[in-house]
């Protein structure tokens, strides 16, 4: 049988697991040390060449706003690089979150890649974050995320600007899992009309209206060579593009990932799977940030707004999503649920 | 009333919102602007407004302030420039107000510390950030009734409200208004975290505070505390407002603000920037206020 998609037979894709990272935001940043190398080594030894390993928000993630991980994310990299006998380590970097010490502090424990992530309209807040990544010898990657909030010309906009800050390979990232197969062509093939031929084009998607998988094959269509996923969908929301899904998409479409299908199986059902406090999966929440368009990580936030303030969460992630917050904002959950509980006569107000 | 002859350095936005603020003071009176571009629009704006101007930059203003009776300088410009603009005026006895992140001189919160400033008569006091100038006086109503381990402030803001300058230094934004929720708030150990939300219409600026307290927090005198500080703020930002809480879970207290501009020559959204600009005149208003009385008098600061 043929298939419109054959075209995709011989092409290279590079995978970067993330159920280290975004991983970190649905087990509330509780995974350990022991944890961290346990899974990373699976991987490895599975194949897959990038895994990123840091607290759910990256680089000075740490903090009442984000929760506190079990170790600092100088711990998790120094156990984990260590062991990795192909795999890199990556990190995110957020500006305005982490800075270039903690960058320069990652890259002594032995990371050697970086997600530098913006908004999807901000990218100009990069430029020295980029640069210092690439001083170091880092594998750079300019991240915009919530790219839904950008249309096609927008992205590429931002894009090359990130690109010419010195980044390596641009990312659509889909981070309230809200884009469809066509929303992401139309994305990763404007960034490619744009950019220089060298420069990688990447796609990061969350699975929350259940599209990881063909948004992923549909940036690969549009010239995306680097797709972010995480083993079993441990991430935020309905979790990441579950990683040995695509790999067993990508293996039955011809598409080369040089990663170890089985082992990647094996990885997911026994070692991630037993490790979820909740099965990540589309359930109302998740499913409500896709539709409504709201970052990923909101969504356990949310959940225990709800329960401390009687709104349900699917009420405060639409309010969210109309009140147009974005990665970043999480202490606006707790203040619209607050606003929503005064409204709803369940709270009442401190004398002012 | 006599008043107190001011200039101001940078001719961008800050700078021209500064007029506005310091033309409304009973003790201030705004009489030139320096810029660098004579084709600049807020120069010729600020010729409209009565102010005299130099696109000469700060060497271009040095010749008339003796004649002009200049005393307090506003520096608008970059952390880059400022030490240069800052010896060049204090040798001639003129007091600057910094609202770059240069930040050589000591931080400055109005109503947590200005008075010990005046006081002392410094010649060169710091307004932090925007941030800062719109958390650290939370933070400070926490820790002047308990001791604070660690406050943490988020602050989101309109992404038109964010120039390139900022932009292009996050990190600096971060560590500026970190050390200052230290010094300044009195917290032991400070966070800084800063989102740019781009939303249409643009989103009035937010600030989060939280404090993790070390004994379990005194919720009566706490928010008492809070409460009397943001009349303080009100008192020059009158648009700085309670939003929710105080509320509070174990040890930690939360605050939820929202800063409203006055709108002078800045969007009311862009309180970050008022809220920059309406301290900066307010400290220039206590050392004037100070001078007038005769209590205090700048000194002019040897060249080292």
């Amino acid at each position: 049988m043929m298939s419109s998609t054959n075209n995709l037979k011989g092409r290279k894709v590079v995978l970067h697991d993330m159920c280290l990272r975004d991983g970190m935001h649905a087990k509330r940043e509780q995974i350990s040390v022991e944890q961290m190398v346990k899974v990373a080594t699976a991987l490895d030894a599975a194949g897959v060449p990038y895994i990123q390993v840091t607290h759910g928000g990256g680089l000075g993630g740490n903090s009442l706003q984000h929760g506190f991980a079990l170790a600092s994310n100088e711990e998790y990299i120094s156990a984990v690089a260590p062991k990795m006998k192909q795999a890199k380590v990556s990190v995110l970097l957020i500006p305005g979150l982490g800075t270039m010490k903690e960058l320069q502090s990652a890259y002594d424990c032995g990371a050697r890649s970086v997600h530098v992530a913006t908004h999807c309209t901000e990218a100009d807040t990069s430029p020295q974050h980029i640069a210092f990544a690439r001083k170091l010898g880092m594998d750079t990657t300019g991240f915009l995320m919530m790219a839904h909030l950008n249309d096609p010309a927008g992205i590429a906009k931002q894009g090359k600007l990130m690109e010419d800050y010195g980044a390596h390979t641009v990312y659509v990232t889909d981070s309230a899992g809200y884009m469809l197969p066509e929303d992401v062509k139309a994305r990763v093939q404007a960034l490619r009309d744009v950019l220089k031929p060298e420069t990688e084009i990447g796609f990061h998607g969350h699975h929350n209206l259940g599209m990881g998988i063909a948004n992923s094959i549909a940036a690969i269509e549009a010239g995306a060579s680097r797709i972010d996923g995480s083993v079993a969908g441990l991430g935020a929301g309905a979790g990441n593009t579950p990683l040995e899904v695509f790999a067993a998409v990508c293996e039955r479409m011809g598409i080369d990932t040089g990663v170890d299908l089985f082992k990647l199986m094996d990885a997911a059902e026994d070692i991630i799977v037993p490790m979820m406090d909740h099965i990540v999966r589309v359930d109302r929440e998740s499913l409500t940030l896709g539709f409504a368009g709201v970052y990923s990580t909101f969504l356990l936030h949310s959940k225990r707004a709800a329960e401390r303030f009687g709104v349900p969460a699917r009420d405060i992630l639409v309010e969210l999503g109309r009140k147009k917050m974005i990665g970043g904002q999480e202490d606006m959950i707790m203040d619209t649920a607050l606003t929503m509980a005064k409204e709803r006569g369940l709270l009442k107000e401190v004398a002012a | 009333m006599k008043k107190i002859r001011c200039a101001l350095i940078g001719s961008g936005n800050i700078g021209t919102d500064l007029i506005y603020k310091i033309q409304r003071s009973p003790v201030l009176e705004p009489v030139w602007m320096v810029g660098i571009d004579p084709e600049s629009e807020g120069l010729a704006r600020a010729r409209s407004m009565g102010l005299k101007t130099t696109a000469e930059g700060v060497d271009g203003l040095l010749p008339h302030v003796l004649e002009d009776n200049i005393q307090i300088a506003f520096d608008a410009t970059s952390a880059y420039v400022h030490a240069e603009n800052s010896r060049k005026l204090n040798e001639l006895g003129v007091l600057m107000i910094d609202l770059t992140p240069a930040a050589i001189g000591p931080l400055c919160v109005p109503p947590v510390n200005l008075r010990e400033h005046a006081d002392k008569v410094e010649m060169n006091v710091n307004m932090i950030s925007c941030a800062g100038q719109a958390t650290i006086p939370i933070v400070n109503a926490v820790s002047r009734i308990q001791s604070v381990g660690y406050a943490e402030i988020v602050a989101s803001l309109a992404s038109k409200s964010v120039g390139p300058g900022t932009r292009a230094n996050l990190d600096e934004f971060t560590y500026t208004t970190s050390g200052a929720i230290e010094k300044v708030g009195g917290a032991r150990k400070g966070k800084a975290l800063a989102i740019i939300n781009p939303a249409e219409p643009p989103m009035i600026m937010r600030n989060t505070i939280s404090c993790l307290t070390d004994d379990e927090p005194d919720h009566v005198k706490i928010t008492e505390s809070i409460l009397q500080m943001i009349k303080e703020v009100q008192k020059y930002v009158p648009g700085y407002r309670l939003v929710n809480g105080p509320i509070y879970d174990g040890n930690k207290v939360q605050v939820f603000m929202e800063v409203a501009g006055l709108g002078d020559y800045l969007p009311k959204y862009a309180g970050n920037l008022d809220i920059m600009t309406a301290a900066a005149t307010r400290t220039a208003e206590m050392f004037a206020e100070e001078i007038l009385a005769g209590r205090i008098q700048l000194q002019a600061v040897e060249a080292a």
